[in-house]
């Protein structure tokens, strides 16, 4: 309970900070009249709440996923989730490109799902139970997916709208109109806190699992829904961010256990926590300029993974 | 009462379970036995309802287990699979608290606090319950899984070779806390490797050998050198001890 109030001071400490870095300076805009109001509500707030979410929104996917897999080194983005789903967006903007917002993301969310279960089928089929085979079958399923996005990408002349959605994210282009698809990314977040038991059960295995009245493929479809979910908006709306989903589950679990009911809110916050301090980070190192959040991300995580791995013996 | 009537599995082409006829009593500690690949663990777990059923019918305490709420089957018979691995970095007394989870569902009661810390004690882990089950040993890990089982408080228990990671110490202690539960009314079906533990404690056992039931009754029924003999392909010798059958199959 401490460390949620704790992450909760920092959280809110970050979004303050959030709120008076950009290129803009709030001061002199002050000056203007009714400019300052513009670059609070129009920037400033909407980039806040869109690292926030999209942070939480990651990392307890992550947990999800790794939940589902039982198998810690996987996230949304390493099991070609975000490619198919890129591969479902692309797919609507080709054949249906004035279509309706709404089913973009239904189509993207559709087609995020359905290459996840893919996966999970090509996981079974595996008959090793080596902790890292998962995560590599993995990366050349998602490898594969992103080729084929690419490849499509290219031949309909989309290609910058797919470097888009899978290159390194960045949060420079949110703006009021342009964030709100995240939201329902919370929601999704929202719905997978409420079952964090049944997640922390199938953790346990499908023998289990059964044992304890839980009906594990029902668990599994609803763990796919959030995870398709969440990567489909946050892909989206401001493309891949990798890492968040991986360091922070791993970190909290390391810390607290796997007790999902205790943790997962931990996880949600310690996701936003990190994504807004590589943002602000980004924000600042050549300021006015931005270096993209992905890759602040892609340095603190990498640092963050291998100190991971190097405590992994001592704590077992 | 476990009743299973011309249950038949198969996996692929290959029979596991030919056409089995069953009714397990209650109140008795039942005992699987059989050489390995008998279809033992096949036909534990279609009773336990993690494999769905092809062929037949079971019904525990009469309800069907491929037609009732698995939620309500939770609370009628508690499970634990063969060498469960829980990859979770969980603490004991966590892994035993959702051992009352078919109860309540994420808001445990002071009845169902009271259960675990029951459990714990049962099973001598009082005092290792805010440990990580990663941080155990083997032994202590599966006392963990039996204790989550048993703060299930059902009237069935099903163990698939549950000593398989016990010393000799836990091991008896398992075969008296199971025999306090029968004497207390509850009912036990393992699968049991090894046949003197079965000799020892069980009231009932079922011999399996290739997917059939090869014979089935009290242990002095059963466990004798011509039954015996047949099922495991190899001489042995049955001696009496204390009135019970004790097996020399290892001289």
């Amino acid at each position: 309970m401490r460390l949620v109030t704790w992450l909760s001071l920092a959280l809110i400490t970050l979004a303050a900070l959030s709120l008076l870095v950009g290129a803009a300076d709030l001061r002199a805009a002050f000056a203007q009249d009714g400019r300052a109001a513009l670059i609070f509500w129009g920037s400033r707030v909407p980039r806040t709440l869109a690292v926030m979410l999209s942070g939480a929104a990651l990392a307890v996917s992550g947990v999800v996923m790794q939940q589902i897999l039982r198998n810690k080194f996987v996230e949304p983005g390493t099991v070609g989730t975000g490619e198919s789903a890129a591969l479902g967006l692309l797919a609507v903007t080709i054949f249906a490109p004035d279509a309706a917002i709404w089913v973009k993301m239904l189509a993207a969310s559709v087609a995020g799902l359905a290459g996840t279960a893919v996966f999970l089928r090509l996981i079974r089929a595996i008959p090793s139970r080596d902790v890292l085979m998962v995560p590599l079958v993995g990366l050349i399923w998602s490898g594969v997916l992103g080729a084929v996005v690419l490849h499509i990408g290219w031949q309909t002349d989309l290609i910058q709208l797919v470097t888009v959605w899978l290159m390194t994210g960045e949060f420079s282009g949110v703006i009021a109109g342009r964030y709100e698809l995240l939201w329902i990314a919370g929601a999704a977040t929202v719905l997978a806190l409420l079952a964090a038991d049944r997640f922390a059960i199938l953790g346990l295995g499908h023998g289990l699992a059964t044992g304890l009245g839980l009906r594990p493929a029902v668990v599994v479809r609803l763990g796919l829904v959030v995870v398709a979910v969440v990567t489909a908006m946050v892909m989206a709306t401001v493309g891949m961010v990798p890492f968040v989903g991986l360091v922070v589950p791993n970190i909290v679990s390391r810390i607290m256990g796997d007790n999902l009911r205790k943790s997962l809110l931990v996880t949600a916050l310690g996701g936003a926590s990190l994504l807004l301090i590589c943002d602000i980070i980004g924000r600042l190192v050549i300021h006015p300029y931005e270096v993209p959040v992905g890759t602040v991300l892609g340095i603190i995580g990498a640092v963050l993974f291998l100190w991971l791995l190097w405590r992994a013996p001592a704590l077992g | 009462m476990i009743k299973v009537q011309a249950l038949s599995h198969r996996i692929g082409r290959a029979e596991i379970l030919a056409d089995i006829d069953l009714a397990l009593p209650e109140g008795k500690i039942t005992a699987l036995i059989g050489p390995n690949g008998a279809g033992k663990s096949t036909l534990l777990s279609l009773i336990a309802r993690l494999m769905p059923v092809q062929a037949g019918q079971i019904s525990v305490k009469g309800l069907d287990v491929a037609q009732t709420p698995t939620r309500d089957l939770a609370q009628v018979m508690a499970v634990l699979p063969q060498s469960p691995s829980v990859s979770s970095r969980l603490r004991v007394a966590e892994l035993v608290g959702f051992g009352r989870w078919p109860y309540h569902q994420g808001r445990p009661s002071a009845e169902d606090h009271a259960q675990v810390a029951k459990a714990l004690e049962v099973f001598a882990l009082t005092a290792l319950g805010p440990r990580f089950l990663d941080e155990l040993s083997g032994g202590q890990r599966q006392r963990a899984h039996l204790a989550m089982a048993f703060a299930q408080a059902t009237d069935w228990l099903l163990l698939d070779e549950p000593l398989a990671a016990l010393d000799m110490a836990h091991a008896r202690a398992l075969m008296q806390q199971l025999s306090a539960l029968r004497n207390g009314g509850r009912s036990t079906l393992m699968v049991l490797h090894d046949i003197n533990f079965a000799a020892a404690w069980a009231d009932h056992i079922v011999a399996m050998k290739a997917g059939r039931i090869v014979a089935e009754g009290p242990p002095a029924e059963v466990l004798t050198p011509a039954v015996l003999e047949a099922l495991y392909d190899t001489p042995l010798r049955v001696e009496w001890f204390e009135g019970r059958p004790l097996v020399l199959y290892h001289l």
